[in-house]
């Protein structure tokens, strides 16, 4: 440290005003659309910098409310997330737990059985005449069963339970513990930080994942709000064009166009995610340092 | 005499250790059972749709099921090399992958660079947390959010090409622009969460040899090339060869969600091209030989990555 550091140079402010910059350009989609989902079809019909809408109003929002059937699909995906991680926390504890254990006859053999569903698969097809035939289509089970062992969470998790000192579980299985009240009592109260990684990198795949749903799902009743989205531009798509408008909105009167409706449903969609971001990033990166570590 | 004595015992010996196995293994009885769970679980959906790919090699008729389709002699991998969709959704995949691989790859390690450079904590997280903010978004949301910077109708690009007097461009249905959104937008999500691994890294520098170089006289940029870089470089070269072993990836969940037959041209990737052949158009038999293909090159690959990885640095990915 010293004099040298602190001095300020040329190069500090065009870095700093480069970072400035960059984060403006990764938060402008964001702001863009919150913008288009307060307009309506006179706001947004001309070419511009759109940072303010002409006056705020909420028919978009109305309009995705009233109009198709996104609540239903909200409570959908709220659900499928949540069965979903639960499943994916529960399977990945009780996989990595045993594969930690170095001692375990033929534990090469089940990492091997493990690792290999990693590099290889059957693919889509294959995947998707599974589904069919254990006759899942249109089951919501179909969202959250292929998914539920997830290989790459095991070893994140194997790793960080090899890491845990030895010394505590030898003197509880001199207590007379069995290895199921080694996992509940001691190994799992002091992994939180790994299994609240997993957790949330699993709800972030399961309210993000859309492949899925837009396989084996047709029934309306049962989609999730990234196939709402993804309906929404699809059927942009076959018109070529965003200025359609879709019809005259709320309180205001005003017509709407499919893309501030469209945007009203993409921050509906990515609310939740945005709002808790600020609180759980950390854990984020925390997962992947662990992840890095090699067991 | 002696050699019978050896004998015997060498037929005792493995019968032993055998007993001592299985006294081990009834003693982590729970753990095997725990085990059974997800192993069971990835059994079902993971191994059974490898037998599946038996339709690769048949003439699939769902009426039949999987084992009664008839064999068709490879028919299905002879027209592969016949096939002018095929051969372009090949030759897009390695384009777009290889301009991803050389424009993308490096962009996390510059960032990551500059970003240690900031002297202000405070600045430096707030833009660290921003900048991966997208990485946590869907490319189904992210897609919508694309389509209207490019808008001809109301993006932000539009306009400024208005500004200087040209014409509003349809990006999205262009097949020049199309790449180059592709690349642009794939860096845009994945620069600040790619920059973690690399500020880690770069966190864990022992800070005497930035005190060894200034004593040597070395400045600011000095630094950066000659002992953050160098530092760094293990886990770039185990980062790219991995890269590399993916080449046949080049991002279906955004390809699918960002063209339309205007560019499936330069767009269409292998990926796409099974999942608009087999779950468009049924043809489950020819799709999954496509996939096949690719998952087999795929691996061929990633092993091989692995292993050159393992020679050079000793350790592997697992």
């Amino acid at each position: 440290m010293g004099a040298t550091r602190k001095k300020i140079s040329l190069f500090d402010i065009l870095n700093v005003t480069g970072f400035v910059l960059f984060s403006i350009l990764v938060l402008y989609p964001f702001w863009q659309t919150i913008v288009l989902s307060f307009s309506d079809a006179n706001a947004s019909s001309s070419l511009g910098v759109h940072l303010w809408p002409d006056r705020w109003i909420t028919d978009a929002y109305e309009f995705v409310f009233s109009y198709g059937n996104i609540m239903k699909a909200y409570i959908n995906t709220i659900v499928r997330t949540v069965a979903g991680t639960i499943l994916i926390v529960t399977f990945t504890i009780l996989a990595a737990y045993p594969l930690s254990k170095k001692e375990l006859p033929y534990r090469n053999f089940f990492t091997i059985f493990f690792l290999i569903a990693m590099f290889f698969s059957g693919g889509i097809i294959p995947d998707y005449l599974l589904v069919k035939n254990l006759g899942l289509l249109d089951s919501s089970l179909s969202l959250i069963l292929p998914s539920a062992v997830n290989v790459f969470f095991i070893i994140i998790m194997r790793n960080y339970f090899m890491t845990i000192d030895k010394g505590i579980e030898e003197s509880a299985i001199i207590d007379g513990a069995n290895y199921f009240q080694i996992l509940t009592k001691i190994i799992i109260p002091i992994s939180k930080p790994v299994i609240a990684t997993v957790a949330l990198w699993a709800a972030v795949y399961h309210w993000n994942e859309w492949f899925h749903a837009l396989v084996y799902i047709q029934d309306d009743a049962k989609t999730v709000l990234q196939i709402v989205v993804r309906d929404m531009l699809t059927a942009m798509d076959l018109s070529n064009n965003s200025s359609t408008a879709v019809g005259g909105g709320g309180m205001s009167g005003s017509e709407l166009l499919l893309s501030n409706v469209r945007a009203a449903t993409v921050i509906i969609s990515i609310g939740p995610i945005v709002l808790v971001y600020p609180f759980v990033q950390k854990y984020f990166i925390k997962g992947i340092m662990i992840g890095s570590l090699k067991g | 005499m002696q050699t019978v004595v050896q004998k015997a015992e060498t037929k005792t010996k493995p019968k032993r250790k055998a007993n001592t196995k299985w006294i081990e293994m009834k003693k982590m009885k729970t753990l095997y059972i725990m085990l059974a769970i997800p192993m069971v679980m990835l059994f079902i959906f993971h191994y059974i749709p490898m037998y599946g790919i038996l339709i690769a090699f048949k003439n699939f008729s769902p009426g039949l099921g999987i084992w009664d389709s008839p064999w068709n002699n490879f028919d299905h991998f002879k027209r592969l090399f016949d096939d002018f969709l095929f051969l372009r959704a090949l030759q897009n995949t390695v384009v777009i992958s290889l301009l991803k691989l050389i424009i993308v790859f490096p962009a996390p390690i510059i960032f990551a660079i500059l970003l240690n450079e900031v002297k202000n904590e405070k600045f430096k997280k707030v833009s660290q947390s921003i900048s991966y903010l997208p990485h946590f978004m869907s490319w189904v949301i992210l897609s919508a959010m694309v389509i209207e910077v490019f808008s001809p109708q109301r993006g932000i690009i539009n306009f400024f090409i208005t500004l200087v007097g040209g014409d509003p461009i349809n990006f999205m249905s262009d097949k020049a622009s199309f790449i180059p959104i592709l690349i642009l937008t794939d860096m845009w999500k994945e620069v600040g969460w790619g920059a973690i691994i690399y500020l880690a890294s770069i966190a864990s520098i022992d800070p005497q040899l930035y005190e060894a170089a200034e004593m040597d006289g070395a400045g600011r940029f000095h630094k950066m090339i000659h002992v953050t870089l160098p530092s760094i470089m293990p886990m770039v070269i185990i980062l790219f060869i991995l890269r590399l072993g993916s080449v046949l990836n080049a991002g279906f969940d955004q390809i699918l969600n960002l063209y339309n037959p205007l560019v499936y041209e330069v767009a269409d990737i292998i990926d796409t091209y099974v999942y608009r052949s087999g779950l468009e158009q049924f043809q489950f038999d020819y799709a999954t030989a496509v996939g096949l293909f690719k998952n087999v090159v795929g691996i061929i690959l990633i092993l091989s990555a692995n292993a050159i990885i393992r020679r050079k640095s000793e350790h592997g990915i697992w």
